[in-house]
């Protein structure tokens, strides 16, 4: 078929659809390149820049981009793992993170990526930023010193007439994730549970209900993250 | 963005009770129209003062002398900066580059631009604003030209230098349009390609290639973009085109949309420029009244008109596509890209965004032929550039000097002695020393969308520029990507380490990997820019840095007898925990 096309992710031949996103593609080639703002068929944030690779040598995001014929991908380089490893540590500073406490632990995005580049201490002042628990609705908690941005709340959770109930407020390094009071009133039961799953970090959880699944039983208690992607890789014989 | 404006101007502030009915009028949640005002420096949840003064704290201000302007209005209004007096007259903050570094210190008061300020004149303006004088009122003179038009009013100087022969030299109106619209759009744009006129904003994209590019799309709709939120700090060669040119503008937006095959165009002004709002709007009509804008242009059956959107107070809104986002009334934070605006742009139509500067250079390539225009500059830049030279020399203003002139030229031409370094396209350009004065001003060489930012002997660079315009990015970062609302708050800190004398060398080197990932992991030109400051003065002034750190190992941030000063006031101890 003349709609596939062809690259390379770090020297392995890849195959694509033309016109998809290379973060996607590389998910069903088994290439595991990671993501805190994506979310598959959601239109891109691209705010997160962990899934920041080279493509013919020039720097992207691989959930903005699509594959072409013929291109370079780098993905794994000890260049793009201490990238993303700086990333990580820097969203951990920004915020306030203490994991131990955090319903979301184990099943964190944020908390399996500092597993995964290793992350010991960051290498980065810590702020300490003052920030709020608004607790004003009553099917969640938003955790704002867990906020990352990555958008998907305000980009997936909305109203029956379009309306966000999430919302950024504040420029810069003052930016915080807000919930529309009144409309949050009427969130149901689904949406506040589709809310806290695809919040990457622990910033939104669900009101009366907590540890349905057991520590040692979540997502990243006993395989690293993206290993699911990575396994299909192996079954295919290679690496 | 113009309801928010209106109220804000009407309430002086945009309350709750607002937010409320815009949401409920439009349809949104209040989350996501707070989302929007929150962006914004110019739009407040409390209201401003009767008189809301913004002072300018950019770098070239503070050099000008603003901390005694600022400490002057703090004694006359007796409330700091951030406050607001308690019967709401006078409120005082401070803002980024308002474009008037060549007549520093400079504030806007109520929109009202007072240039030159010390503290006389503070004394005044304070003591006039109890008598309840109105702002433009208070305005000794009028400036020169268009500053004194009726519809201006305003004490702002052109200070123009140098009138090239492209931009702010002979024009004759309307005939760059008639040239053009007697021709094919498609030989529009090849004429412009010809010329090798390239982005004037500092990016320096050849201007026929994205015309041609947003030809090619499919879509029909297209739309022009005047990008005049010129905000990069030192420069103001906006301001004075607006002023002195703002029919070769307009022209020059009315030809590209012919050459696109648009039939709208929309102005994007900074607010900072309010004071030109009537102006440009009354000449906005002019042109119709004249049928060089409206239905039917000239009789070639081509329809086009323009508008004009205000900012609101966002440095980051001069990106393109982060212009586009706030014209449509949203954070202006700009897209990622591919797709460019070209393909996708306003409205998701395919849009030409360009600087001020670039459409008055289309015009007279228009009149006046692409061979004409190639000749003049360098291979690679062809052309004039409009300079905006501030800082520490006898003549700053604007200079429009042929592409390829040095710096040596440029700072003899201007009075400049016993400079230290020129800092070339803003905070997010190049900080030059005198070993590199030598080198061109040139899209190859020295890049700059105009500002040129002379700094003197007597100044220290890593305190009054460096931090200075580190503050500025972790001001205006849109806060979208990680690495640039992250690094930009802490490569500041660092400097400011340096500046207090507490850094170490190894932080330093961190400085500099941290500068790298932010450059290669940020989304717009911002971030991929704004570790610049710190990456370009390590480089060409390291000795500045080593005299300052310390060789130790490990030196800790904390400063025991600073921690403990304000407790030890309180109970009337001296600060000295060892003796």
């Amino acid at each position: 078929m003349s709609d596939k096309v062809k690259f390379t992710i770090d020297g392995k031949e890849c195959t694509g659809k033309k016109g998809q996103l290379l973060v996607d593609a590389a998910t069903e080639n088994g290439v595991y390149i990671p993501v805190l703002c994506h979310w598959k068929d959601v239109e891109p944030a691209a705010s997160c820049r962990i899934c920041t690779v080279r493509v013919n040598g020039n720097y992207i995001t691989a959930c903005t981009t699509t594959v072409e014929e013929g291109s370079t991908v780098e993905n794994d380089t000890p260049e793009i793992r201490d990238m993303r490893k700086t990333i990580v540590e820097m969203l951990f500073v920004e915020g306030n993170h203490f994991c131990p406490s955090c319903e979301k632990s184990g099943d964190c995005d944020l908390q399996a990526l500092g597993y995964l580049y290793q992350m010991m201490v960051p290498r980065f002042p810590y702020a300490f930023e003052n920030r709020e628990i608004q607790a004003s609705s009553p099917k969640i908690f938003l955790d704002k010193n867990r906020c990352i941005f990555c958008k998907r709340c305000i980009r997936m959770i909305k109203d029956d007439q379009d309306r966000n109930y999430f919302a950024f407020k504040g420029r810069g390094n003052h930016l915080e994730i807000t919930i529309d009071e009144k409309l949050a009133a009427g969130m149901t039961e689904e949406q506040a549970q589709r809310a806290m799953e695809i919040c990457p970090v622990g910033a939104i959880l669900r009101k009366e209900v907590g540890f349905i699944t057991p520590i040692g039983k979540r997502k990243y208690d006993k395989v690293p993250i993206g290993s699911d992607i990575e396994s299909q890789n192996k079954k295919g014989g290679e690496k | 963005m113009d309801i928010l404006l209106e109220v804000q101007s009407e309430l002086r502030c945009v309350p709750e009770e607002s937010v409320s009915l815009i949401a409920s009028e439009l349809g949104l949640s209040e989350a996501k129209v707070n989302e929007t005002k929150s962006f914004y420096h110019f739009f407040t949840s409390e209201p401003v003062g009767k008189y809301a003064v913004y002072l300018n704290n950019s770098a070239t201000s503070n050099m000008m002398g603003m901390a005694e302007v600022a400490d002057e209005f703090e004694k006359q209004a007796g409330i700091k900066f951030g406050e607001k007096t308690p019967d709401g007259l006078i409120s005082l903050d401070y803002t980024a580059c308002i474009g008037m570094a060549d007549q520093e210190p400079a504030a806007l008061i109520n929109w009202v631009v007072f240039t030159n300020l010390d503290r006389e004149k503070v004394k005044k303006i304070v003591a006039q604003m109890r008598e309840g004088k109105p702002a433009d009122a208070m305005i000794p003179q009028y400036g020169d030209g268009n500053n004194a038009n009726p519809l201006v009013k305003s004490m702002v100087q052109n200070n123009i230098g140098i009138e090239g022969e492209v931009c702010l030299g002979e024009y004759k109106p309307g005939e760059g349009l008639s040239k053009a619209l007697s021709m094919d759009p498609a030989k529009v744009i090849d004429e412009v390609k010809n010329s090798n006129l390239r982005g004037r904003g500092g990016a320096g994209f050849p201007t026929g290639l994205k015309w041609y590019f947003c030809s090619l799309e499919k879509e029909k709709e297209r739309y022009v973009f005047c990008n005049a939120d010129e905000g990069e700090p030192g420069t103001f060669k906006d301001r004075v085109l607006l002023t002195e040119r703002i029919q070769m503008v307009l022209e020059g937006m009315t030809i590209a949309g012919w050459a696109i095959g648009a039939k709208e165009g929309i102005l994007y002004l900074r607010h900072e420029y309010k004071y030109l709002k009537e102006f440009i709007e009354n000449t906005i009509k002019d042109l119709r009244d004249k049928n060089l804008l409206g239905e039917n242009i000239q009789g070639k059956g081509f329809d086009f008109d323009i508008r004009l959107q205000m900012g609101a107070g966002a440095y980051v809104c001069g990106e393109e596509s982060a212009l586009i986002e706030s014209a449509e009334g949203k954070r202006g934070e700009p897209r990622y890209r591919p797709p460019f605006p070209a393909q996708i742009g306003y409205r998701n139509k395919p849009t030409v965004v360009n600087n001020v500067e670039t459409f008055c250079s289309a015009v007279k390539i228009m009149e006046k032929g692409s061979e004409w225009h190639k000749k003049i500059g360098t291979e690679e830049s062809a052309g004039t550039k409009l300079l905006s030279i501030s800082g520490d020399c006898k003549k700053p203003g604007v200079y429009e000097v042929k592409w390829g002139m040095t710096l040596d030229e440029m700072l003899k031409m201007v009075g400049a002695e016993d400079t230290q370094a020129v800092q070339v396209a803003g905070p997010s350009g190049t900080c030059v020393p005198p070993s590199q004065f030598n080198r061109r001003i040139a899209i190859e060489d020295l890049p700059t969308g105009g500002s040129m930012i002379v700094v003197g002997k007597n100044r220290d660079v890593i305190r009054d520029i460096v931090l200075n315009f580190m503050e500025f990015f972790e001001e205006e970062s849109c806060g979208s990507c990680i690495t640039c609302r992250s690094i930009n708050m802490i490569l500041k800190k660092f400097v400011n380490k340096v500046v207090e004398g507490s850094a170490i060398k190894k932080d330093l080197e961190s400085m500099k990997q941290w500068g790298k990932v932010m450059t290669n992991t940020s989304r717009c030109g911002l971030g991929q820019s704004s570790a610049n400051p710190v990456l370009t003065t390590l480089a060409n002034f390291p000795q500045l840095y080593d005299e300052k750190v310390s060789d130790a190992e490990f030196q800790s941030d904390f400063d025991m007898e600073k921690a403990i000063v304000e407790s030890c006031e309180a109970v009337g101890r001296p600060p000295h925990v060892h003796e």
